[in-house]
């Protein structure tokens, strides 16, 4: 065991997948050079530049010569140097990554890994601070993962590279110098589809992913000691597909949901957990199924009061864990 | 006649191969038309062909080895299809949209070409955003070692992307074995080449790239061949990319929802009619002494048969069952 940042894991998770399949690459904006977050650090002295690819700054070649590269024979991990930046490539992801299979009647998949560090609370502005997973979850064909702590990480990335599907790995970057976690040293990996009970609990079930979890945690904790409220806190960890069945074994459980998500209230992912909840749950339910999100804003504003106003914060969850129980 | 001779000023074509791409040329043509033809009878909802394209299209892929090389093409390139190995069956079940359609079982709109074995890879609807997989396949040849060539296929209005100017950019910078073939004719549906470029000729992009750019007579089907086997030469070498602008022009409108006389005068059409790339080849293949006017007039008769019995046989097969649309979203779901 070895005590790892969210970073460190990524990396690793890569280097120890390039060394298992020579088929993986991993190509984009300055990866040689380490990426602007060194999620790439040392992998082009370990695989040379024929694994470690620079690209032109181009997001759309870089996934289209991922599915490309990944039709003949390669399996490429594509780094988006942000969530943000990934825009120019949505066509790319939509129409030809997540449709390949399916409009070729099954004959041919595009096995890449898009990653890509996304959400707020680093002071990177209007476009350095997106969520963009409920573009991505709302496509037939994708899967789309968020992480924010190490082992996950690390153990989704490996799922996500043996997958033969296209997955969209976001990355919250906040959550990448964090923590240091305790890390196995041995291969594992974390299945793309299953939810983490974090902490478990019998009055509400709060429904949550990414960053949001550590905020969803620490306010969980503060209603415990200070309302004794017993909240159970559920890490989705992946949003498509996503862990209905945990969600709901829970909401039968606790008779409550609170669903917490860092992006735009509306549409945002949570909108359909909190579907899910109402129509196939109905029958659990004490009280309203409650959604905390920022507001229906750009996110976010490079200031910091500014940016903290917006985003949900371990305050503002214990105040609507607090509503719902006295519900 | 000999066949084995190489017939001077073909780049190395034999008698049989001559007549081989003359046959290829001609069955396209009569597949396009078919398949108008079926959407006018009411059989399908919507046609989208490329007659007068087949020069540009013929002689490109008949420089590649079919089922080693790969090949993205857009949705005229039924001259592609078939020179690589499809059928005019294979080509009129997926105009039909049935169940043993190769391409996509009838999921992809017709004429969005696919075939794993002969390493024809599906296309979107989208222009051009077909154009960076094929440098990432040439990218995986490249990082593999392996000797295979990417040949990616699109119209004029194409290379007003960004994806055509990201992808012919990394394929310059990482010097990768893939051949650029734009069929420039002249129109993107009805909008002319003046309004999608200030620059006269397409090849002189590929400078900007780093590679060279060649400009063909594109209804002259020895000259665009030459020109491929060149770039493919090049390209199998080492020595990256090319880029192919084969000027032509399509005879029909841009699909059968398309009134094309909205925007081409019947004179500039007429004009093209007289550069018909078969009976222009037909004239040549006549005058080099490679084929008599029975001769070819034997092909035609043979692709006329050979469409006729594609076509019964296509609208005798089944489509799909309706629960099979559920299929194939993911990998893993497979039955």
């Amino acid at each position: 065991m070895a005590e790892k940042t969210m970073v460190e894991a990524i990396r690793d998770a890569m280097s120890e997948e390039m060394k298992r399949d020579e088929r993986v690459i991993l190509m984009g904006e300055d990866v040689e050079g380490g990426g602007v977050f060194r999620a790439s650090e040392g992998l082009l002295g370990e695989f040379g530049p024929e694994r470690c690819l620079n690209t032109p700054l181009a997001e759309a070649a870089i996934i289209g010569a991922a599915i490309g590269a990944s039709l003949n024979g390669i399996l490429p991990i594509a780094e988006m140097q942000f969530a943000d930046f990934s825009h120019p490539a949505f066509d790319q992801i939509v129409s030809e990554a997540a449709r390949m299979h399916y409009r070729s009647n099954g004959t041919w998949n595009v096995p890449i890994v898009i990653r890509a560090p996304y959400g707020a609370g680093i002071h990177g502005g209007p476009y350095h601070s997106q969520s963009i997973e409920a573009f991505y979850a709302h496509v037939p064909g994708l899967r789309v993962v968020c992480v924010a702590n190490a082992y996950d990480a690390k153990g989704l990335l490996k799922s996500a590279i043996r997958d033969p599907n296209p997955v969209m790995f976001l990355e919250h970057k906040k959550a990448y110098r964090l923590s240091r976690e305790e890390i196995p040293d041995e291969d594992y990996t974390v299945p793309i589809g299953q939810a983490a009970v974090k902490r478990e609990g019998d009055d509400i079930t709060l429904v949550t992913y990414g960053l949001m979890t550590h905020h969803s945690l620490s306010a969980a904790e503060t209603v415990e000691g200070e309302d004794g409220l017993s909240v159970e806190v559920i890490d989705l960890r992946t949003v498509a597909p996503w862990d209905k069945k945990t969600v709901l074994a829970s909401v039968e459980k606790t008779g409550k949901a609170l669903i917490v998500y860092e992006d735009n209230l509306t549409g945002g992912f949570g909108a359909e957990v909190a579907a899910t909840i109402a129509q196939d749950g109905f029958d659990f339910l004490d009280g309203p199924v409650t959604r905390v999100a920022s507001p229906d804003v750009p996110l976010a504003p490079f200031a910091g009061p500014l940016e903290e106003y917006l985003l949900p914060t371990p305050e503002k969850i214990a105040a609507a864990i607090r509503d719902l129980a006295a519900y | 006649m000999v066949s084995v001779k190489d017939i001077p000023g073909t780049g190395g074509l034999t008698r049989d191969q001559l007549l081989d791409i003359y046959q290829k040329m001609v069955l396209a043509r009569a597949v396009g038309e078919r398949e108008r033809m079926l959407n006018r009878l009411g059989k399908t909802p919507f046609a989208v062909t490329g007659e007068g394209q087949e020069a540009a299209q013929v002689g490109v892929a008949f420089a590649l080895r079919p089922g080693h090389d790969w090949v993205v093409p857009y949705y005229r390139d039924i001259g592609v299809a078939l020179t690589l190995g499809q059928t005019a069956r294979d080509l009129l079940l997926g105009h039909l949209s049935r169940a043993e359609d190769i391409s996509s079982g009838g999921r992809n709109m017709p004429s969005h070409f696919s075939d794993p074995k002969l390493r024809i890879v599906s296309t979107s609807a989208c222009v051009g955003t077909q154009i960076p997989h094929a440098v990432g396949i040439a990218l995986a040849a490249k990082l593999r070692n392996l000797d295979e060539v990417a040949a990616t296929f699109f119209g004029d209005g194409a290379t007003s992307t960004g994806d055509c100017h990201e992808a012919m950019n990394l394929a310059g910078v990482r010097k990768l074995p893939v051949i650029f073939v734009c069929e420039h004719n002249g129109y993107a549906i009805s909008v002319p080449w003046e309004q999608q470029s200030a620059v006269a000729s397409l090849a002189k992009r590929a400078e900007g790239y780093g590679f060279p750019g060649v400009s063909v007579d594109g209804n002259d089907v020895v000259a665009v061949y030459q020109a491929a086997k060149q770039a493919v030469d090049r390209a199998r070498n080492g020595e990256g990319p090319t880029f192919i602008e084969a000027r032509t022009y399509r005879l029909v409108p841009h699909t059968s929802d398309d009134d094309d006389t909205r925007y081409r005068s019947r004179e500039e059409v007429e004009e093209w009619k007289k550069k018909d790339p078969l009976t222009r080849f037909a004239a040549w293949l006549e005058e080099h002494d490679v084929a008599d006017r029975v001769a070819l007039d034997g092909i035609s008769e043979a692709v006329a048969q050979e469409v006729d019995e594609a076509s019964d046989y296509a609208e005798r097969a089944p489509v799909a069952d309706l629960e099979s649309a559920l299929r194939h979203v993911y990998v893993d779901e497979e039955v």
